[in-house]
């Protein structure tokens, strides 16, 4: 039984009529928010989740996506096996955490610095800033091809700077064990900083003013001032970039293929490299499943205690 | 009768000038590798074009990333390729997985025979599996890795006079690895013309192929072979063999004391350059890019002399080169077998030869004429005599890979020894084989 409007009255069969009436004006409002909300989720579902769900259950295979012809058998953990067996990949990964670790500590602190330099707001500033975060506008690909010809031990100028300090004759960067995992760190680091610095240049201008002028008041010195009110206040913006530029050097490909191609022999043929090979040269599809599927779980892990961890610093 | 005669005469000419539009109107794809002997097979099909009305199109791949880009393409089921001019080592996969055409009944129609070309690149571009008769290719481009030396260099008295010093022999083009490392060493650093000089440019290459074309180079003629019993894989003892470890070892050598700065990652390209441009006695690379060596103002004419590869425990030269086929996915396959069928005549291949192309036809290679035709065309005909390819499975890349990973990391990273590089190989292509069901 509904009720008249009106009155608040109940009339026999006004339900009816309501409902027609909605029916004539349009749809409801959960309907429209379902409708808005399922291409996006249906997206989601095609280009995310089930991939995801397809590539965990190919790691349990013997799939090869060059042979469509061929049976696909369960062949149980044995990818899984294989990889956490290996030597080989175990090198793989402890590139890539050198490769990440490295990158990560060297720009923060040279971001960092660059941004309390540029924070000074000395004059030509803006024009410098500029200068700084054009390498972090370029093609990681293309960078790496002109820095091969950077670090070329005959005519590059990395070199050729290098010998104006100290007559060490050619360095040859890329193919010295012990020096290319470096070549890889430095260039990433010319390219990346930049973009380090920016993040913390945003975190040092949403300091108030008053904090510092406070600071001046008790007669903190500089050092106070950096570590109890500079470095707290800019300390999410910093884990943020961390987490960004974390991300995306753990899944490093293109920069340093180009750069090494992940030699001298092995040393800087980090895990997506590696994963690239099994998935697209060895068509090894079901073993690059599994591959994919432990360097997902990594990154998703540590992201989340990181995000975790970046929240606590927030509060 | 005269009107009949006008008639018969229209059609004729309708009939005359239809076919060649028709014709006109279709178009062929083939994909190659980008290199010297592509431009010189643009400029021979042109006759085809002409003869048939099929326009050509061509897909030229740089060399690092041709496996790839077109092993992918084939997986795919694409449609870009209509001929392909794929590496030998493609054709188990190309049979087996069925991506060429067979092409046994095609050649028997139209009296292609493959007695008429040389029988080592039949066997290396053409028959799958090898020694049948099942033909999937037509060889298409000859090929084995040689060297080019620097004539004028090695012609210099004082030079020779220095070296005969040093060695106790005349310099000469190295007939033996031992010889070969002697050279290297020599001129490694050495000043000539005011300038600083380097021993050899070599394969060196991690990424795609490089230096497993390079280092085969030296271990085909210590002894190395990938089984005990062809179609055994039964590698314990052959892929490691003593004889093959010394070969791995010498090649080694060789780019530790004799490479330039900074050749770590060396292919084709790489090599060419390093030899252009003055910087090397010695220079490793593929028949194919000796014309245009031989034409070059820099070090072309009598500057440059040419070499088969060393001997060592006997001699062996790496197989290059590839046969052309026809694309299963294509929807031009009958122009794609009439560009086959030109492409095969003894006239065409003869100007395939004269334009820079390693033809294999016995029109060609067996003319008397052939040894004296170039600086380097006996040396080509020395090594296709002895040629030696890698594995031709259908997993190829697979295995090359692994080989790429093994022999890169004790040539060039300096990591383990030479034994354990190639057990660590059988390792690997075992547990290959094992997925394949081989083993």
């Amino acid at each position: 039984m509904a009720q008249n409007a009106e009155q608040g009255l109940a009339v026999p069969g006004a339900g009816g009529l309501r409902g027609g009436l909605r029916r004539a004006r349009g749809l409801s409002d959960r309907a429209i928010t379902v409708l808005f909300i399922a291409p996006s989720v249906l997206l989601l579902l095609a280009i995310n989740i089930f991939p995801l769900i397809w590539t965990v259950y190919l790691s349990f295979t013997n799939y090869r996506a060059n042979q469509p012809g061929r049976e696909i058998k369960w062949i149980g953990t044995r990818n899984y096996e294989r990889l956490l067996g290996s030597e080989d990949v175990w090198g793989y990964l402890q590139a890539t955490a050198n490769f990440v670790v490295w990158t990560m500590l060297i720009q923060v602190l040279l971001g960092l610095g660059l941004a309390l330099l540029i924070n000074r707001n000395f004059r030509g500033a803006p024009f410098w800033t500029t200068i700084i975060l054009i390498p972090m506008m370029l093609s990681p690909a293309v960078v790496g091809t002109f820095w091969t010809y950077l670090y070329q031990p005959q005519t590059g100028i990395f070199s050729y700077i290098i010998n104006m300090f100290a007559s060490v004759g050619p360095i040859d960067m890329i193919g010295s064990v012990h020096l290319a995992p470096w070549a890889i760190v430095i260039v990433d680091t010319w390219m990346w900083t930049p973009y380090i610095m920016l993040l913390c240049l945003a975190g040092l201008r949403s300091i108030p003013d008053y904090l510092y002028e406070a600071a001046e008041v008790d007669r903190a010195n500089a050092l106070q001032t950096f570590w109890y009110i500079t470095l707290p206040r800019i300390l999410p913006f910093l884990m943020l970039a961390v987490l960004f530029r974390g991300i995306e050097n753990f899944k490093m490909f293109d920069m340093v293929v180009e750069l090494t191609s992940g030699g001298p022999g092995s040393t800087t043929e980090l895990a997506s490299i590696n994963l690239k090979r099994e998935a697209f040269e060895k068509w090894r599809t079901g073993f690059a499943s599994a591959f994919a599927v432990i360097l997902f779980v990594t990154v998703f892990g540590l992201g989340n205690i990181y995000v975790k961890a970046l929240n606590r610093v927030k509060q | 009768m005269k009107a009949v005669g006008f008639a018969a005469i229209a059609a004729a000419l309708c009939a005359g000038t239809a076919l060649p539009a028709i014709a006109q109107d279709k178009e062929i794809t083939l994909c190659w590798a980008a290199w010297d002997p592509a431009n010189a097979l643009v400029e021979l099909s042109k006759d085809f074009t002409a003869q048939s009305g099929v326009k050509m199109n061509f897909e030229f791949v740089p060399w690092t990333s041709f496996a790839d880009r077109m092993l992918n393409e084939l997986n795919s089921g694409g449609k870009l390729c209509d001929l392909m001019i794929g590496d030998s080592q493609w054709i188990g996969g190309g049979a087996t997985y069925g991506h060429y055409v067979k092409l046994n009944d095609f050649f028997d129609a139209e009296g292609i025979s493959m007695d008429d070309f040389l029988p080592a690149a039949v066997d290396a571009y053409s028959a799958w599996p090898k020694g049948s008769d099942n033909y999937y290719a037509l060889p298409a481009m000859g090929d084995a890795v040689g060297w080019v030396y620097r004539k004028d260099w090695f012609e210099k008295p004082e030079i020779q006079a220095a070296f005969k010093e040093e060695y106790g022999r005349d310099l000469a083009p190295p007939k033996t690895w031992d010889e070969l490392l002697e050279v290297g060493k020599f001129f490694q650093g050495r000043e000539i013309d005011g300038e600083t000089r380097y021993g050899a440019a070599i394969y060196t290459e991690r990424g795609s192929e490089g230096i497993t074309m390079g280092v085969t180079n030296a271990l085909y003629p210590y002894g190395f072979k990938y089984e005990n019993e062809p179609g055994s894989y039964d590698m314990e003892g052959a892929v490691n063999s003593p004889e093959a470890v010394k070969g791995l070892e010498v090649y080694k050598a060789l780019y530790e004391c004799c490479t330039p700065p900074g050749h770590s990652d060396a292919y084709m390209t790489e090599d060419l350059d390093a030899y252009k441009s003055g910087q090397t006695a010695l220079q490793m690379n593929f028949f194919a890019f000796f014309p245009g060596i031989a034409k070059d103002p820099e070090v072309g004419g009598e500057t440059s002399g040419f070499f088969v590869n060393p001997s060592a425990n006997q001699a062996a030269s790496v197989l290059g080169g590839q046969g052309i086929s026809v694309v299963a996915y294509s929807d031009n396959k009958p122009e794609a077998l009439e560009y086959i069928k030109w492409f095969a005549q003894p006239e065409v291949q003869q100007k395939w030869w004269a334009l820079g192309g390693y033809a294999v036809h016995n029109a060609v290679v067996e003319d008397p004429n052939f040894p004296e035709s170039t600086p380097f065309a006996a040396q080509f005909l020395e090594a296709m005599s002895n040629v030696k390819d890698f594995w031709q499975e259908p997993i190829y890349a697979e295995l090359l890979q692994a080989m790429q990973k093994r022999v890169h990391d004790y040539v060039v990273a300096d990591q383990g020894t030479a034994q354990e590089a190639l057990d660590k190989l059988i390792e690997d292509w075992t547990i290959s084989f094992e997925d394949d069901g081989k083993l």
